[in-house]
């Protein structure tokens, strides 16, 4: 610090570099930003083109006219001098992509389980943080244990299984096993750990609170937060699960949007691009824009879902 | 004054209702899971179709692993589980290593206090607090919309997204002919010739690239606000202390940020790994026409594919199961073996420390004729 002018001078090439870096990180950040949200706006795009329109050229960047055209194919809404190979395709999709059934089956399915495993996964952290019993230690253990068993790993057995109990074409066995989330339970364990004075329980039982209503109406009110948190994460993967569903659910009037969308994929003929990108853009509108809304506390809860130090 | 109470509270035993509060956890833990597990592995022994319920013993593995089981097409079954293991190896490894790469270097950045990200001031409505009266009201004033907030929620965007309608996405934009979006546009541009596109969809290696691209693109933000969170913990003095010592900012990520992000980095790693072993909807549903595209059969496609195939006498539960048990055990000796690699040493240590004091300090009680402190 002896020469004045010099500090100077590193102070300008410092704050120059930086000024580069940031440049520069911005840059990257904004392509990324680009290749995530192009193929999103590519789909809507083409989803207001005719299929004609299409074929002629796929490669359109500017929204068309066609969307009410293509939803009313989808519907199969046609006026009665539409041409009988649009007609054809019209039946084709209406009868898989059924619109209303799917968004229907697919809130139900992840309506239930979001509130099944939010309550249960905060009933089981609940006993397991406040009371002492001999099994405790084993109990948590066991949790923290299965955590990481993959889905995939006892997918035949489950199947099979539900085959002997007739529970094929059945949202039970869709709903039911949510009571049993492990993932959430350590979230929700973690959370009372930190957040969740022992006196209150002590507390309530002086007043004479009986021990369910004490969680449910002390403990509950308490874990909002977390419970919010869990309860959007919750209804995002069941509202994507394709593999569960699609083992379960055989039949039409049951499929949801994941399912229907990839029975769309697989047409070999009256492929009807417009529709085609329509059907997709309809089952991933609606999660996305939930998320843009929610986007706040779905980030912030990410991170928290994670192992803490 | 409470004492008689918290007497009679003492005196009770709650631990009743700790198993009450616990029960509907492991009943249906145990019903739709255990039991649908354990009977995996029971499946695993029995044969297939229509020979379902007779039971085969190691049949199902030996053609599995070898391709030396009795059954018809041994071999065949073998080599199409072979193969959808490397595929899940090869899927997985592809798409982790930029994954972690790109997820770290963002972490770093938006971590990182001497980048400025670009902010705008806008106007809009803002909720002010009387000082004197306590009441609210609004009035117009500037609101900082900062684009570091706004980059994080898009990346982490295609994560939210329903995995099946994103392979569904991009097979509609990459697909293999002249009708789909990307091929149509190169060809505008004169890079391809129409009568021979780029096959994104149906080549074996260009359709593995674009998977891992895809689950890329699906998990890059997730893993970018894991290892975010991992990097905020780390105290900041030691950040502070290294810059008064002149290490650049280089320096500072090989031995501050990288070191004290190894939990974070470890538990990354085994949940990457457990969810590419059971890495399904995409590879499944990447594909033009009705049947899934063999060049990415993953296992998890190889068990689906064999349990689902129509009636009960007509899917091979046996060789699901055999290959689910197989997939199991690699997933436990996986897991553990990142878990024993990357332990914390010094707390491995400590650990030792206090267990010989403890037998030390039981040895002397013991030579001491019995007495407890």
């Amino acid at each position: 610090m002896s020469n004045p002018g010099q500090a100077g001078a590193n102070d300008s090439t410092y704050r120059r570099n930086a000024m580069i870096k940031s440049i520069l990180v911005t840059v990257v950040c904004v392509l990324l930003t680009l290749i995530c949200l192009v193929p999103i706006y590519i789909l809507i795009v083409n989803s207001t083109h005719t299929d004609t329109a299409l074929r002629e050229n796929p490669s359109r960047f500017f929204f068309g006219s066609a969307l009410g055209e293509n939803m009313n194919t989808l519907t199969n809404h046609l006026p009665a001098d539409a041409r009988k190979a649009l007609v054809r395709t019209a039946r084709q999709y209406a009868g898989t992509f059924n619109l209303g059934r799917g968004y229907l089956n697919s809130l139900i399915i992840a309506g239930c389980t979001t509130v099944l495993t939010v309550f249960f996964s905060a009933m089981t952290a609940y006993g397991i943080v406040v009371y002492d019993f001999k099994l405790k230690g084993a109990a948590y253990t066991f949790i923290i244990g299965v955590m990481m068993i993959p889905v995939q790993v006892s997918s035949a057995g489950f199947v099979r299984f539900m085959y002997s109990l007739h529970l094929i074409n059945n949202f039970i066995p869709l709903i039911v096993p949510a009571i049993a989330a492990p993932a959430v339970i350590f979230y929700m364990h973690s959370y009372m750990k930190s957040n969740f004075p022992l006196a209150i329980v002590e507390a309530a039982r002086i007043d004479g609170c009986g021990e369910f209503k004490t969680f449910m109406e002390i403990s509950i009110p308490m874990m909002k937060p977390a419970m919010a948190v869990q309860a959007i994460f919750a209804f995002v993967a069941n509202w994507n699960n394709y593999y569960t569903q699609n083992m379960i659910l055989k039949n039409d009037n049951m499929k949801t949007v994941p399912i229907m969308v990839s029975n769309v994929l697989a047409f070999d003929k009256n492929v009807d691009y417009g529709v085609n990108y329509l059907c997709i853009s309809l089952s991933i509108l609606p999660i996305v824009i939930v998320y843009f809304a929610l986007s706040k506390y779905i980030v912030g809860g990410v991170a928290l879902g994670g192992v803490k130090e | 004054m409470a004492s008689a109470a918290q007497n009679r509270i003492k005196s009770i035993s709650y631990a009743k209702y700790g198993y009450m509060f616990i029960a509907p956890f492991f009943l249906v833990y145990c019903f739709f899971q255990i039991w649908p597990l354990i009977y995996t592995f029971i499946l695993s022994f029995k044969g297939n179709q229509s020979n379902n319920a007779a039971w085969v013993g190691m049949d199902n593995y030996s053609t599995i692993l070898f391709g030396q089981g009795m059954a018809q097409g041994a071999s065949g079954t073998h080599d199409e589980f072979a193969k959808a293991l490397g595929n899940t190896f090869i899927l997985w490894f592809g798409n982790f290593i930029p994954q972690i790469l790109l997820s770290l270097l963002l972490a770093v950045w938006f971590t990182d206090a001497k980048i400025k990200f670009p902010s705008w001031e806008v106007p809009a409505k803002v909720k002010k607090t009387d000082a004197h009266t306590g009441k609210e009201t609004v009035e117009m004033g500037t609101k900082t919309i900062d684009s570091k907030g706004f980059f994080k929620v898009v990346m982490y965007m295609p994560n939210i997204i329903t995995a099946a309608s994103v392979a569904a996405l991009y097979v509609n934009l990459f697909g293999d002919s002249k009708y789909y979006f990307v091929n149509s546009l190169l060809m505008n541009m004169g890079l391809v010739s129409e009568s021979n596109p780029i096959r994104f969809v149906t080549d074996p290696s260009i359709s593995k690239g674009m998977v891992m691209f895809i689950q890329t693109w699906l998990w890059f933000g997730n893993t970018m606000i894991m290892l975010m969170s991992g990097i905020l913990g780390i105290a900041p003095d030691l950040y502070e202390a290294a810059d008064i010592d002149g290490a650049n900012s280089w320096q500072q990520f090989w031995n501050i940020t990288l070191p004290l992000l190894q939990p974070i980095m470890v538990y990354t790693l085994v949940t990457s790994m457990i969810g590419g072993l059971q890495m399904f909807d995409l590879p499944y549903l990447y594909h033009q026409g009705a049947q899934f595209s063999r060049e990415l059969e993953t296992v998890a496609v190889f068990i689906y594919y064999n349990f689902n195939k129509g009636t009960v006498d007509q899917a091979n539960y046996g060789y699901a199961g055999a290959a689910s048990i197989i997939i199991f055990a690699i997933t436990a000796i996986l897991g553990s073996i990142t878990f024993y690699t990357n332990r914390d040493k010094d707390e491995e240590a400590k650990k030792k420390q206090r267990k010989k004091a403890e037998k030390q300090l039981k040895e002397r009680q013991k030579q001491g004729g019995g007495f407890t402190i």
